[in-house]
């Protein structure tokens, strides 16, 4: 049934065009193929026009391999090749036979040479072809590269189409293509005018250009004020989603940001150990990453499961061993520490630089992470940062489920309000110490299998973050969990809104202005702990 | 009355060590320029330019340490933006170096400095003018840093920002200058910085004469310096200073406006920074923006850690120790130089709290005791907190 | 415009900016009553440690504040000498200086001298030192920096260093000196300073009984010539020097009268007794 109406519909386009119509008796698709290796450019659009014309089911890849750039001829008998390259060597291909052939000299094939007005109609062709795929979403992508070339035969199968088609996003693209159509071309004001009414829904670059268009080159002034009504409309919205983009890159920069800061939280906000060596915990865990992705070539998509434990256990041990040897030493004098810990950042930044060279490193994406998620035209989330985001609050979660809890947090909690009466309560005050550094030290870690998809993993990696996270972690509140993750939130998406206005550098700068402003307003953080205690 | 007699002499008999201290440093300098200027080139004592101009660094690195030291060490303030002040006073003296340049620079341009032509500007920015007049220039030396600091001071002492979030904060605040300066737009020469200079004050960069002078110069100031700080620390003013250091809320008890005292003696610190790194452009021949970097913020603090914190003079030999190592360290085998100043971090603060200094105090005190066992110690003894 | 009217506002030739003006300098006492602690309250997330407080201490007067832990004691000190911001109440110095606008270092500077319960002395100088820096002078910057001792500064550290029973220990450093000797040097701090009002946390803690009565001794010889406020736990001590006693219970006034009048007072006794197990 469906074939039959295709068929059908293939007729009427074939009658609807008077000119292919007359010619197509006369020539039969081979000669035509013959006639292309003889054309010049000018003549090469009647001869395609015709081939298209001919419905020969082979002529979608010829014109795609024509587009490509791919299609030659040999000169000796003029039987088309498909010439493709593949890793640095031609692959020859007879076109019509399929069979592949030897390599020949440069002198015995010829280009089939294609010009932009050639490339535009091949494009066009190619859509207006595949509009019967069986895909829907080839069928949408087809309707969608038609939208400005589109002439009244094609038009009325469309509109012959829509009929038949069930898919909405097809259906979408068609009434797009349609409005498109009749806002250019329609015959009444009013159908212009309705058109372009429906246009104003759409946010399609196209469509936006072609009421650029109207309002400027339209010969009615109703049409005009349409166009510009629309356009304003349409503005309204990208603006709007320009908008909701920005949330969404600063909330992606507030999810590595909490994934930077949380460890943090802990090490300082919790034990009140500053830890300057915590940027490059994340090092250690981005490092990680691309060791595990070396140790398993072959399993990427997988290899991030394991990198998440194998960065927690790696950078978890550095804590306990940094805790261990210099910091336990140190207590109760954080000027030491700090020095202390920077000692210790430069000598993992070393030591990686040694180990693994300077230069950074490349850690591929899983696939599933690749791509992005289209939600219109204008805005699109990537996946990876759409999962980093998830993820950054899976580990917060986790984290302030073992902090409020399970026995391990009920000790941290108690060792940071009294060491000496935790101590007395039979609390091993250095197992607990050990034990969350570990932590926050692990957490940093995989905050760096995190960030290792985001950017190029390198020595100086966690340098860029360490100064960042301690604003987090003093901007929410020095000791509350919830406070660094409206902190990193809001800092990340205060820095993406004032990128496009100030730019990147000053919109740092600016945050950092901000933030030493606010602490001296109030130096305790957005959400203070009162009391006596806290004094 | 005779109570204030013992308690004078009792001042000055305590071996102040700003006598040795100007006379070991003066005569030093003056035998390493005679040593460059009439020792001839044969001679096994001849000092060769590269030594002047490595000296001079090092004094000026040296002068830099002791700014920290009075911050750090008398204070309690742990700056780790000191970087920052330095860079600007040695941006100021760039931008004058910058200005004699003239119509010698690659694109001749009499009152454009390259970099400016390069990036099409027409005319100078505003904050360039006056930079050609020396005495502009050093005013704004001691002014960029010093306002910085009162701004920045004012800000985070009124608001009792202390410890490790007011590192943190000068931490940021240098890392914030080195972004802004990185940028061209920022009119400083961006990534590249300014160098290429000619001469100083008419005299050639390239000259001997000029180079010793510069050393001699930066010793000068120095030891200059470094007795105007002595007497400061030691006055009534210095005594809050230390009693701040040690518990500012009592001080404030007290009757004395901490804040205020602490942004006096910041403002003091960034301008001996300041300078420090005015003399430090001349003899190196460049400043760019990698001197706001907090790494080398945080080296000064090691040189002053090395050193001996609290003593102004440890300060110093901390300074010319280990960018000595430095320089010999990084010939020999350049990646391990992080490593060791890593290692000099966490060694020194798990062993060395109180720094060489402190060594040395110890073994002045050990040796006092054991010559008249029945005298209690006194002022050498180490403070107890 | 409205700029326009804060720059005249900001530059009137009448008034000098607030920063500017010298605290205010006489105490008015009028009425005999040096400190008027009037319905003060203070809340730490719900814990009301000061409630409706009202307290008056006259001029020349030797108090005694005792109470539980947590009754208030420390707290009120807190809030007159501006360490902690109050939610509600008065205090004022005199009849006419509400203290509670002025910074710990003014209220210093008013003369009210403070001695915390933990003796807090800068151990890294010597005793000397230490009482150098609490003496009466001017305490702006470039004073400080130019100031020199002289004779007369210098008999006054020496009377109270034999006040104190330090003077041997003159070049000490703090740090080094007992705790009962750092009590000392804590009070000697205050006598040199001069204030007008003395507030005491606790002096006799860690205090061998010969030194406690030597304290009391010097307290006693104080009042008069000063107003001194002590707290303290030690029930013999306070029976020895005290004139005026006030219990403070749960954040306000409980009882006030003679120790003999407050120890017959039915509410303390319930309170103390009551609670006793």
């Amino acid at each position: 049934m469906k074939q039959a109406l295709l068929m059908f519909g293939c007729w009427l386009a074939l009658w609807s065009t008077p000119t292919v119509a007359e010619t197509d008796t006369t020539s039969s698709y081979d000669d035509l193929l013959m006639a292309l290796t003889e054309a010049d450019l000018n003549a090469t659009q009647p001869i395609l026009e015709k081939i298209e014309a001919t419905g020969h089911p082979e002529v979608l890849s010829l014109f795609q391999t024509l587009l490509d750039g791919n299609l030659h001829f040999r000169k000796a008998d003029q039987v088309l090749l498909s010439i493709v390259d593949v890793n640095g060597t031609d692959q020859y291909t007879e076109f019509q036979s399929g069979t592949a052939i030897e390599p020949l000299g440069r002198r015995d094939v010829s280009k089939i040479r294609v010009n932009n007005n050639l490339r535009n109609f091949l494009s066009s062709a190619i859509g207006r072809l595949q509009l019967r795929s069986s895909e829907p979403d080839l069928r949408s992508a087809a309707v969608l590269s038609l939208l400005t070339t589109l002439d009244a035969a094609t038009a009325d199968d469309l509109a012959e189409l829509r009929r038949e088609e069930s898919n909405r996003t097809v259906l979408s693209s068609i009434d797009l293509a349609l409005a498109m159509y009749s806002a250019r071309s329609a015959n009444t004001v009013a159908a212009q005018i309705t058109a372009i009414d429906t246009l104003s829904d759409r946010l399609q670059p196209e469509a936006r250009n072609l009421l650029f268009d109207l309002e400027r080159n339209a010969d009615n002034p109703a049409v005009r004020e349409a166009a510009t009504a629309a356009l304003k409309k349409i503005d309204g919205k990208v603006t709007f989603y320009g908008y909701v983009d920005q949330l969404f890159f600063g909330l992606s920069l507030g999810s590595v940001l909490l994934l930077a800061a949380i460890g943090l939280a802990i090490t300082f906000g919790v034990m009140g150990v500053i830890n300057m060596a915590h940027g490059e915990m994340l090092m250690l865990g981005a490092y990680t990453t691309y060791v595990v992705q070396l140790l398993m070539p072959g399993f990427i998509n997988y290899s991030l499961w394991v990198a998440i434990p194998a960065a927690f256990i790696v950078a978890g041990l550095f804590g306990i061993l940094i805790e261990r040897c210099v910091i336990r030493f140190l207590h109760g004098r954080p000027l030491e520490t700090l020095l202390a810990t920077f000692g210790i950042s430069l000598i993992l930044q070393q030591l990686v630089r040694t180990v693994f060279s300077p230069l950074n490193r490349r850690v591929a994406a899983p696939d599933w992470m690749s791509g992005s998620l289209e939600i219109n035209p204008v805005l699109s989330l990537t996946y990876n940062r759409l999962t980093i985001l998830i993820f950054a609050l899976i580990v917060f979660v986790a984290l302030l489920v073992i902090m409020k809890k399970t026995a391990l947090g009920l000790y941290v909690r108690a060792v940071s309000q009294n060491r000496d009466m935790a101590k007395a309560m039979g609390i091993k005050t250095d197992r607990v110490d050990a034990l969350t550094f570990g932590l926050g030290s692990g957490i940093a870690g995989i905050g760096g299998v995190a960030l290792s998809q985001l950017t190029n993993v390198g020595p100086n990696l966690g340098q860029a973050y360490i100064i960042d996270s301690f604003m987090v972690v003093v901007f929410g509140g020095v000791g509350n969990l919830l406070g660094t993750l409206v902190a990193a939130f809001t800092l990340g998406i205060a820095n993406k809104f004032l990128e496009p206005v100030t730019g990147t550098v000053l919109a740092s700068i600016l945050v950092l202005v901000f933030i030493i402003l606010f602490i001296q307003k109030r130096p305790k953080g957005l959400f203070p702990q009162r009391g006596r205690a806290a004094e | 009355m005779s109570l204030l007699t013992t308690f004078m002499s009792r001042r000055n008999s305590l071996g102040s060590p700003v006598l040795p201290f100007v006379t070991i440093l003066m005569t030093l300098t003056v035998l390493a320029a005679i040593g460059n200027l009439w020792i001839p080139a044969d001679s096994a004592l001849h000092v060769s330019t590269y030594t002047i101009t490595l000296l001079g660094k090092y004094l000026s690195f040296a002068m830099l340490a002791l700014a920290v030291d009075i911050v750090w060490g008398y204070c309690g303030i742990l700056s780790l933006g000191h970087g920052a002040f330095f860079a600007l006073g040695g941006y100021a003296m760039g931008m004058y170096l910058m200005r004699q340049i003239g119509s010698r620079g690659v694109y001749g341009d009499p009152i454009l400095p390259d970099f400016m032509v390069f990036l099409d500007w027409d005319v100078l920015p505003w904050y360039w003018l006056g930079m050609d007049q020396f005495w502009f220039a050093m005013l704004m030396v001691l002014l960029v840093p010093g306002l910085l600091a009162f701004v920045f001071g004012w800000l985070a002492f009124h608001s009792r920002v202390t410890g490790v979030y007011l590192s943190i904060i000068t931490q940021a605040l240098t890392y914030a200058l080195m972004l802004a300066f990185f940028r061209n737009e920022m009119g400083f020469g961006g990534n590249n910085g300014l160098t290429d200079f000619k001469d100083l004050l008419g005299f050639s960069l390239q000259a001997d004469t000029t180079r010793v002078a510069l050393l001699l110069c930066t010793a000068g100031l120095l030891a200059a310096i470094f007795m105007f700080s002595h007497w400061v620390l030691k006055s009534r003013f210095g005594k809050v200073i230390e009693a701040i250091r040690d518990g500012e809320p009592r001080v404030r008890f007290l009757g004395y406006r901490t804040d205020r005292y602490k942004v006096a003696l910041f403002v003091y610190s960034a301008m001996i920074a300041g300078i420090a790194g005015a003399l430090y452009v001349p003899q190196v021949g460049i400043i760019n923006p990698g001197e706001f970097a907090p790494l080398n913020s945080i080296e000064i603090v090691v040189w002053v850690a090395v050193g001996g914190r609290g003593t102004l003079y440890g300060a110093v030999i901390g300074a010319l120790l280990v960018n000595y190592a430095k320089t010999r360290f990084t010939a020999l085998m350049p990646d391990g130089w992080l490593f060791m100043l890593g290692a000099l971090f966490v060694l020194v603060t798990l062993f060395l709290p109180k720094g060489l200094a402190g060594v040395y105090g110890q073994l002045i005190t050990s040796w006092k005791r054991g010559r008249n066992r029945d005298e209690p110690p006194q002022r050498n003894q180490e403070a107890t907190s | 415009m409205t700029a326009l009217s804060h720059t005249a506002e900001l530059m009137r030739r009448d008034q000098v900016w607030p920063f500017l003006q010298p605290p205010a300098a006489s105490i008015n006492v009028d009425k005999d009553i040096l400190l008027y602690i009037e319905d003060l309250n203070l809340s730490f997330d719900g814990f009301k440690a000061l409630n409706n407080l009202n307290l008056y201490i006259n001029d020349g007067e030797l108090r005694c504040l005792i109470g539980a832990n947590g009754a208030g004691k420390t707290t009120l000190m807190d809030v007159i000498t501006g360490k902690t911001q109050c939610d509600s109440g008065s205090v004022f110095f005199g009849q006419t200086i509400n203290l509670l606008k002025y910074s710990e270092a003014d209220i210093a500077e008013l003369g009210i001298g403070r001695k915390f319960q933990k003796p807090t002395v800068f151990e890294a100088q010597s005793v000397f030192d230490n009482l150098e820096l609490a003496l009466k002078s001017n305490k702006r910057l470039l004073p400080t920096l130019l100031a020199r001792l002289s004779p007369s500064e210098i008999d006054r550290i020496d009377t109270v260093l034999a006040t104190i029973g330090l003077t041997d220990h003159r070049f000490q450093l703090a740090g080094a000196l007992s705790h009962g000797q750092k009590q000392w040097l804590e009070i000697g701090m205050l006598l040199v300073s001069e204030p007008r009002l003395l507030l005491i946390d606790e002096p006799v803690a860690g205090m061998t009984a010969e030194e406690t009565e030597r304290t009391a001794e010097l307290l006693t010889s104080l009042a008069g010539k000063h107003t001194v406020v002590v707290v303290e736990h030690d029930m013999e001590f306070v029976r020895s020097i005290a004139r005026t006693v006030t219990v403070l219970h749960q954040g306000s006034v409980l009882a006030e009268g003679s120790m003999d009048h407050v120890q017959n007072h039915p509410d303390v006794i319930e309170v103390y007794l009551g609670e006793a197990p």
